[in-house]
């Protein structure tokens, strides 16, 4: 059962739209007839590949020039629903996303469910569906408003894939000021420094954590790393510790990965943790606790000391 | 500086979670504990009051039954005094009532600063700051992993995918802190001994000039239609390290092609 039209709330980089963006168009093409994406920032630029994910319309306010996004967005997109009536609008689940869609819940007094990784239309109505619990159970939602349901998902949740389509029209849409309130303006950039495969799409990933005991011996999880052409990532545990920056966690609150092979060095499994990695296709997992619960999704599990398992690891690796 | 701080209190993290059949709501029978995630907003609100040379740190906190403990918790750090929201009517709201509740909590207490973790450990949707600040028409940076005021001006640093951006704004605005951004101080036994005696305002929704009928489940305008058990993954091989642990390793990456 379809509906009529889902709205994307579409982002971006560099005239790119992003991955998830691509994502959620495919979630919104197997529910819908007509599917068109909302830009708050230029959306001109990214109209032709999202035309060929299948977005029939690109809605944009153009570029924002400095201010912070969220409230912006959620000015500009209440206007345009004004006019249009979408039966959903999906957001992805990044700082900009979550901040539009709450800023628009308020505005347009409609609820918002977050963290979904699927969705289907049950009688009309727009059902979601989040994990709970580190993922041992699934939560199904219907939403009972009457109004557009608003709904944010998790990165990785569908599979992007183009149609083939032509660019998408271009509709430009006119900026709202939201007084005060959108005062908040970014005054300066800092791109971390990335060199290597990324989190996102890499075959494989090395992780470490809390087990590292020390923010050095993060050193041979790159560098074994380095020999896998793989990811470095990290658990939230040494993240907030400040062994390595925000841009490597795995996990709920960070980066969720589905890689051929995960390799877990030194980390326990928290549900935290696993919630960003129990999708991948192969796991491995190195730990000196028997009981640690990351041995329990785990393909290949080693009892072990990291410091003695890693660094054999790495000499045999370097000797083929 | 008048800064408030959102807390929330929830059952402890360390017990496994179960939802109630009756209504697929996480259930809150146990003792309550002050969220980790807000700790380190009570933490940054306190530090920043000692560094613009005084002020004071205020709690507000949201819950159905009473609970206090939590907030005992961030007393004892060094908050002056909280008000709780408390009320039948406020069980099984959603990220909308509950900002609408708080934001009515917090605009009788005319804070320069509101602070609040991004996302709670319990219900983690992180839209609850941002919802806040749109019911207060105020400001906001989320995100953040640094904070300086300087007079009237925030200054954020918000964590972005690809690093952080610099982000500023005007007082009075709310800013949603991320796990880590400063380290939060035990309460020493001083501190607990004070907190037992700080003030705690508890306030219900007629008090608070909220409607009922915007909260709680027929508020949250969503229903819980079925629970079901994911699919487990299966556990494989573990095997004890006898130092040739890291042979099967590559043995394992080489059926897959990866070496």
């Amino acid at each position: 059962m379809s509906v009529e039209t889902i709205l994307v709330f579409g982002e971006g980089d560099e005239g790119s739209p992003s991955g998830l963006t691509l994502e959620l168009l495919a979630a919104a093409r197997g529910l819908a007839t007509n599917v068109e994406v909302f830009v708050a920032g230029d959306g001109a630029a990214m109209a032709a590949e999202l035309g060929a994910h299948g977005a029939t319309r690109v809605h944009t306010t153009g570029p924002l020039d400095g201010k912070l996004m969220g409230v912006h967005a959620a000015a500009a997109l209440q206007a345009h629903m004004e006019t249009s009536s979408p039966d959903a609008v999906f957001f992805g689940q990044t700082p900009d996303g979550r901040d539009t869609a709450a800023r628009l819940a308020v505005r347009i007094d409609q609820p918002v469910v977050t963290n979904n990784v699927g969705a289907s239309f049950e009688d009309g109505t727009l059902v979601v569906e989040e994990p709970v619990f580190g993922g041992t159970q699934n939560v199904f939602t219907a939403f009972k408003n009457d109004g557009p349901a608003l709904a944010i998902f998790r990165p990785k949740s569908f599979e992007a894939e183009a149609t083939g389509g032509g660019e998408a029209e271009v509709v430009a849409v006119d900026a709202v000021d939201p007084g005060p309130a959108g005062s908040a303006s970014v005054t300066g950039r800092h791109v971390e420094e990335r060199s290597g495969p990324q989190l996102d799409d890499a075959e494989v990933v090395v992780s470490g954590g809390r087990g590292l005991g020390q923010p050095e011996a993060f050193e041979m999880i790159d560098e074994l790393a380095g020999l896998l052409d793989a990811a470095s990532g990290a658990s939230r545990a040494i993240v907030d510790a400040g062994w390595v920056p925000y841009s490597k966690q795995v996990g709920q609150t960070g980066k969720v990965v589905k890689p051929n092979v995960y390799l877990a060095c030194g980390i326990s499994g928290a549900t935290q943790h696993l919630v960003g990695m129990k999708g991948s296709k192969h796991i491995i997992a190195i730990n000196k606790d028997p009981e640690a619960p990351i041995f329990g999704v785990a393909d290949l599990g080693i009892v072990g000391d990291v410091h003695k398992v890693v660094p054999a690891l790495i000499e045999a690796l370097k000797s083929r | 500086m008048k800064v408030v701080v959102c807390v929330k209190q929830i059952p402890d993290p360390a017990l496994p979670g179960e939802l109630d059949p009756s209504t697929n709501y996480l259930k809150r029978d146990d003792k309550l504990i002050l969220d980790e995630s807000d700790s380190y907003g009570v933490e940054m609100a306190l530090q920043l009051v000692e560094a613009a040379g005084g002020g004071e740190v205020s709690l507000v906190s949201m819950a159905a039954n009473g609970e206090v403990s939590g907030l005992r918790t961030a007393l004892a750090m060094g908050a002056e005094d909280a008000v709780l929201v408390s009320d039948d009517a406020l069980a099984g709201s959603d990220a909308l009532g509950t900002a609408r509740v708080l934001g009515a909590a917090i605009s009788r207490m005319s804070p320069d600063l509101v602070l609040a973790g991004v996302e709670s450990s319990d219900g983690y949707t992180g839209t609850v700051p941002e919802m806040i600040a749109g019911v207060l028409e105020m400001p906001s940076i989320t995100f953040a992993k640094q904070i300086e005021v300087d007079g009237t001006t925030v200054k954020v640093q918000r964590q972005t995918e690809a690093g952080y951006d610099d982000v500023e704004c005007q007082t009075p605005a709310l800013v949603s802190v991320t796990a880590g951004v400063v380290e939060p101080r035990y309460p020493s036994f001083k501190g607990i001994m004070a907190a037992k005696k700080k003030p705690v305002e508890e306030l219900d929704l007629a008090a608070l000039g909220v409607d009922a009928a915007v909260v709680g489940r027929s508020g949250a305008r969503q229903e819980t239609v079925r629970v079901t058990a994911a699919e487990e993954r299966q556990a494989g091989e573990v095997i004890e390290d006898e130092g040739d642990a890291h042979d099967k390793i590559v043995e394992f990456l080489g059926e897959l092609k990866i070496v």
